[in-house]
């Protein structure tokens, strides 16, 4: 389960995020709307601990992760968190399947091939494991960030607008994708965006 | 997947600047692993050399050529002495031993040296075959002689008149009665005979009294005292000049020095410029990496991974470069070795490995991650959230 509680967070310089309570059980699907601006993006990042609020908890499976060190926070994000950036931003000049062994090895998690194998062939790119993001096709990039995020087992499935930019049929896709894959681990998906297309997968929103 | 594994391979995605900047730092390191092995080699090998000689005693001239000629036989003699300057010495108290050599014919290029069998003893020689000369015109090769030329026990030749190779031949003929194990001094370049089948050649050519001379007389002190007061002595008498093997060739070296001093500052300059070129490379990349750099601390790196990745690129860079030039410099000096043994000069190895590397490869791991400080410091400070929400 994750809880926020009392959130607040300024950031630059006059916008205030506030999120008073927020609870969102293990496995649920939740998306966060606003507008541009809004601090969708932020909020993202205080729920991966990678932006400090200015004040308020974040428990995460019954750990406030803003009060563990540095360290602890990023190990504990490596491990639990997974996430899919509007920009995908695979590493260009590593393969599909190095891009995952990445994410293994920054997590310090064990490298096991099995798992990379498994997450690309679970998300239809299994066949493209050798391949640059540069060789692969948007929607193929697309599918390797999502095994990329999720090859570590994480609790926590972050997606960042992950259908900009998409026509309705793509954006439909991505979300699928993105469902599946944290149903498949039994995470908790949150999803930033705007876009209005997405609002029919889900019952959970919150507003900013 | 690891630090070093990584690191690589975002060096191996610029070739461009990752070659540039090995290039310059192979080359850096090149030239000073070479100037350590040829100069190291060549300072031990004039030591061992000139071991047990402190002093060259022959006709006046250039104190340097008559160091050169009488104990490294790199130089035209000076001119002869008479054979009782031998007497003189050896009745000298300050004089322990006085060995006198008999030079200016050569076979093949290689200097014959008429010498008595305590020239011999002064390098502490063993032979590989035969025995030592004894009679009229019997000759032993030196180690490197008798591999070049093929002539081993009972080969037959003839000296011809100067140290150049290429003087009037002698109508009297040797005869090799042994072949010298190797010395890895002077010795292993030299035809040695007795003094007395030089002046045997000699006699018949000129016909002068005179030929009953020597060319220098190799000198050992008996007493510390000896150094400060023989040289005088030798030096007052007209005719003689006394030569101190260790301060000429400290000359030698000084003047040779310079020249070693300014290729040295050269391959400080390249390796500095290594160390700018790993710099540069690093540096100017960090402005395309950021979205690299922040989405490895969303996959769970620590700033001081970050900081560490950036460091290995500069170690790996360094490491890879400096192992190059120590390859490249051990290919120098073995070049240089085969180019100096055409030349029959002092034998010079690649294969030879000298403490003082170890050093040029820490100095040069030094100059690789102090480059990458100061990149490391930034990719440490990524500031991931504003750097993901700007794109």
């Amino acid at each position: 389960m994750i809880a926020v509680r009392n959130l607040v967070h300024q950031y630059e310089g006059t916008r205030a995020l506030s999120v008073a309570q927020w609870e969102a059980a293990t496995g649920s699907r939740w998306l966060v709307l606003g507008p541009s601006g809004s601090g969708k993006t932020t909020f993202l990042h205080i729920l991966a601990g990678l932006v400090r609020p200015t004040a308020g908890e974040v428990v995460v499976e019954r750990k406030e992760i803003h009060s563990l060190s540095n360290a602890e926070r990023d190990r504990w994000r490596g491990a639990n968190v997974g996430i899919v950036l509007q920009a995908l931003h695979l590493v260009p000049h590593l393969s599909a399947r190095d891009n995952l062994r990445l994410a293994q090895y920054l997590a310090r998690v064990p490298q096991q091939d099995a798992a990379v194998t498994s997450a690309l062939a679970a998300l239809g790119v299994g066949d493209k494991a050798a391949r640059r993001p540069h060789q692969l096709s948007q929607g193929e990039q697309q599918r390797v960030a999502i095994a990329r995020a999720v090859v570590n087992g994480p609790k926590l499935l972050l997606a960042d607008e992950p259908t900009a930019n998409l026509d309705d049929a793509a954006a439909a896709r991505a979300v699928d994708l993105l469902i599946t894959a944290a149903d498949r681990r039994g995470a908790t998906l949150v999803i930033a965006t705007h876009d209005s297309r997405v609002k029919q997968h889900f019952s959970n929103t919150l507003q900013l | 997947m690891n630090t070093a594994s990584l690191a690589a391979s975002y060096l191996r995605a610029r070739p461009l600047q990752t070659a540039l900047s090995l290039l310059l730092l192979a080359l850096g390191a090149g030239t000073i692993v070479a100037l350590l092995l040829v100069v190291g080699q060549i300072e031990a090998r004039m030591g061992r050399d000139a071991r047990g000689i402190d002093l060259v005693v022959g006709a006046k001239g250039s104190p340097m050529q008559l160091i050169l000629s009488g104990i490294y036989h790199a130089d035209a003699p000076t001119g002869n002495v008479p054979l009782a300057t031998v007497e003189l010495l050896r009745k000298n108290r300050m004089v322990k031993r006085a060995i006198p050599l008999a030079l200016g014919d050569s076979w093949k290029g290689y200097r014959i040296v008429g010498a008595p069998q305590e020239y011999l003893d002064l390098y502490g020689v063993a032979f590989a075959s035969g025995k030592s000369f004894a009679g009229e015109m019997e000759a032993v090769l030196g180690h490197d002689v008798a591999a070049r030329t093929g002539a081993g026990v009972g080969a037959r030749f003839a000296g011809a008149h100067g140290v150049g190779g290429e003087g009037e031949a002698h109508a009297e003929a040797y005869t090799v009665v042994g072949v010298l194990e190797r010395t890895g001094s002077v010795l292993d370049r030299l035809v040695l005979t007795s003094i007395e089948s030089v002046w045997e050649v000699h006699q018949h050519q000129g016909g002068k009294e005179a030929e009953r001379e020597v060319t220098v007389v190799l000198v050992q002190y008996a007493s510390p005292l000896a150094a400060a007061m023989l040289p005088r002595q030798i030096n007052a008498q007209s005719g003689l000049q006394a030569a101190s093997p260790a301060y000429e060739t400290a000359r030698l070296f000084r003047i040779v020095g310079v020249g070693i001093e300014a290729l040295r500052a050269f391959a400080v300059v390249l390796i500095l410029a290594a160390g700018l070129s790993v710099f540069i490379a690093l540096y100017t990349a960090l402005e395309e990496r950021r979205y690299d750099l922040a989405v490895m601390r969303t996959l769970g790196a620590s700033p001081a991974r970050l900081f560490g990745l950036l460091l290995a690129e500069g170690l790996v860079l360094a490491l890879v470069g400096v192992l190059l030039g120590v390859a490249l410099g051990h290919g120098l000096a073995a070049a240089l070795g085969v180019w100096l043994e055409a030349q029959q000069q002092y034998p010079v190895s690649g294969l030879v490995f000298r403490s003082e590397e170890l050093w040029v490869v820490a100095v040069a791991l030094g100059v690789g991650l102090a480059a990458a400080l100061v990149p490391a410091w930034r990719a440490y400070r990524t500031d991931v959230a504003g750097t993901l929400s700007r794109g």
